[in-house]
């Protein structure tokens, strides 16, 4: 079982790292960390969009934003990924690729889900910091500009990087329409051995863990961090090392 | 393009049925992988509390597996890999009988288990430890003390998040059309490709869904309130 995987493993690495790139499409871990990294970074803005939107008083703003939320909150993300392939390029009169429509889906679905992660940060800031700023004479957007966002934005880091985690693991739904990615590249190989599918989805599931698990253990050293700082230990890391040292042992 | 029209699906027999078919297997699976997580997720809380670094340690590493692997592939692993793995009778029998649903039950319910298990320790690590010393104080046994004084307000803690998991679990029922479990988005694929009508087909699915989605929603917003009144006392 072991022997198998390990030649498994050398017999197609190249195409779980890039599928069939020079002579096709690109694809593997590669494609799927270009997808997950495109879709969060076009994702933020959109979800810092909405969640001002979700925070204004001004209902043309604040209904369809929260309609749109409870939309991504309630129905798969399959659901979604067929309406942008199937449905949407009907009405446009010509198909997407894969990718783009996979890349759409996950910019307008972690874009609705980063926007809760924003919403609660901002909420968990207090009113205080917003009353403060406009006191000192900010507009309520230069006060989200410059008080609340740095703050709130600073403390959703670990947040943020989770969702990375999550947009990550999504990508595998691709495989569904077909994007050339990591779940792919192992289902070709599936399909070229026929006999070994534990040993192909085992080294799959292993290489996700291997990736995933690495930036979960970055987002657990960075909240701790944040959380020091904000307790004040952080910010006087050298006072407490000094005190150990000069300790009387 | 035609028209938008629902009625050129509701009104059709083969296409009703074939909707009514999907949202069958969709609640099958569904209810199938929660039992099987909170069942799972209890034991897995429960063997966490076993003094020592052992059970912490293997407990720990299911639930990291399980947290940092993508649903679809733990269902392909199972679907596809642990199923080469049985005796071949026992394949042959698992084919005959909607194998797809059984693996797909496992398979989200084990991902679950893990999410279940980590909702509910963190709840009950935010009860202080204080509570466990009064209950034993009073006479309580350690398993009395966690039935009794414990878990019920670990539970109440653990409500939203476990009901944010509940609703996350549903949605996920729908990954295994993957494994060819013809539940409901498997079912408007096929009504889609019989009748040509995708956005009316899609229209359909994308309801239900949220019509459930929100009912489990509320579900959970009314038992939380009953559960604050009950802590309120």
């Amino acid at each position: 079982m072991l022997g198998d995987i390990v030649t498994i493993v050398r017999d197609n690495w190249l195409l779980l790292l890039v599928g069939q790139f020079p002579a096709g499409p690109l694809g593997g871990l590669v494609a799927t960390l270009i997808l997950s990294v495109l879709s969060i970074v076009l994702a933020f803005p959109v979800g810092m969009l909405i969640a001002l939107a979700r925070l204004s008083k001004s209902p043309f703003l604040l209904w369809p934003s929260t309609v749109l939320v409870y939309v991504a909150r309630g129905v798969p993300l399959l659901m979604l990924i067929f309406w942008v392939y199937f449905a949407v390029p009907l009405l446009l009169g010509n198909r997407i690729p894969g990718f783009l429509a996979m890349l759409i889906t996950l910019v307008i679905y972690e874009g609705c889900f980063l926007s809760e992660i924003i919403r609660g940060g901002i909420v968990a800031l207090g009113r205080g910091q917003m009353e403060a700023a406009r006191s000192l004479g900010h507009s309520y957007m230069g006060a989200m500009a410059w008080v609340i966002l740095p703050q709130a934005l600073y403390n959703m880091i670990p947040s943020i990087l989770s969702q990375f985690v999550s947009t990550i693991k999504e990508t595998t739904l691709g495989y569904v329409i077909n994007v050339p990615e990591l779940t792919f590249a192992a289902n070709q190989i599936n399909n070229q051995l026929l006999t070994q599918p534990f040993q192909v989805f085992f080294i799959l599931a292993i290489i996700y863990f291997i990736v995933c698990w690495s930036l979960t253990r970055v987002a657990v050293l960075i909240e701790r961090r944040i959380s020091n700082k904000r307790s004040g230990r952080g910010g006087t890391v050298s006072e407490a090392t000094v005190r150990a040292l000069t300790a009387e042992p | 393009m035609e028209g938008f029209d629902l009625s050129a699906i509701l009104g059709n027999p083969e296409y009703a049925a074939l909707i009514r078919h999907g949202l069958w297997f969709t609640f099958i699976v569904f209810i199938g992988s929660w039992l099987l997580a909170m069942s799972l997720g209890i034991v897995l809380l429960v063997l966490r509390q076993i003094p020592g670094p052992i059970a912490d340690r293997l407990v720990g590493a299911y639930v990291s597996y399980h947290r940092n692997v993508p649903t679809l592939v733990q269902l392909m692993l199972w679907y596809f890999g642990v199923s080469a793995l049985l005796p071949t009778a026992l394949q042959f029998w698992l084919s005959d009988h909607n194998g797809g649903v059984i693996f797909a039950v496992i398979a989200l319910g084990l991902v679950q288990a893990a999410y279940f298990s980590e909702d509910m320790r963190s709840g009950l690590r935010s009860i202080p430890a204080g509570q466990g010393e009064a209950a034993k104080a009073l006479g309580h046994g350690h398993v009395s003390a966690m039935r009794y004084v414990m878990m019920p307000q670990a539970i109440r803690n653990a409500l939203p998040a476990l009901i944010n998991h509940t609703v996350s679990l549903f949605k996920n029922s729908s990954l295994a059309m993957a494994i060819g479990v013809a539940e409901l988005t498997h079912a408007v694929q096929e009504v889609q490709n019989l009748s040509f009508r995708v956005f009316e087909a899609y229209t359909i699915a994308t309801v239900l869904y949220l019509a459930i989605s929100l009912v489990l929603m509320a579900i959970g917003a009314a038992l939380q309130a009953r559960a604050a009144r009950k802590g309120g006392r």
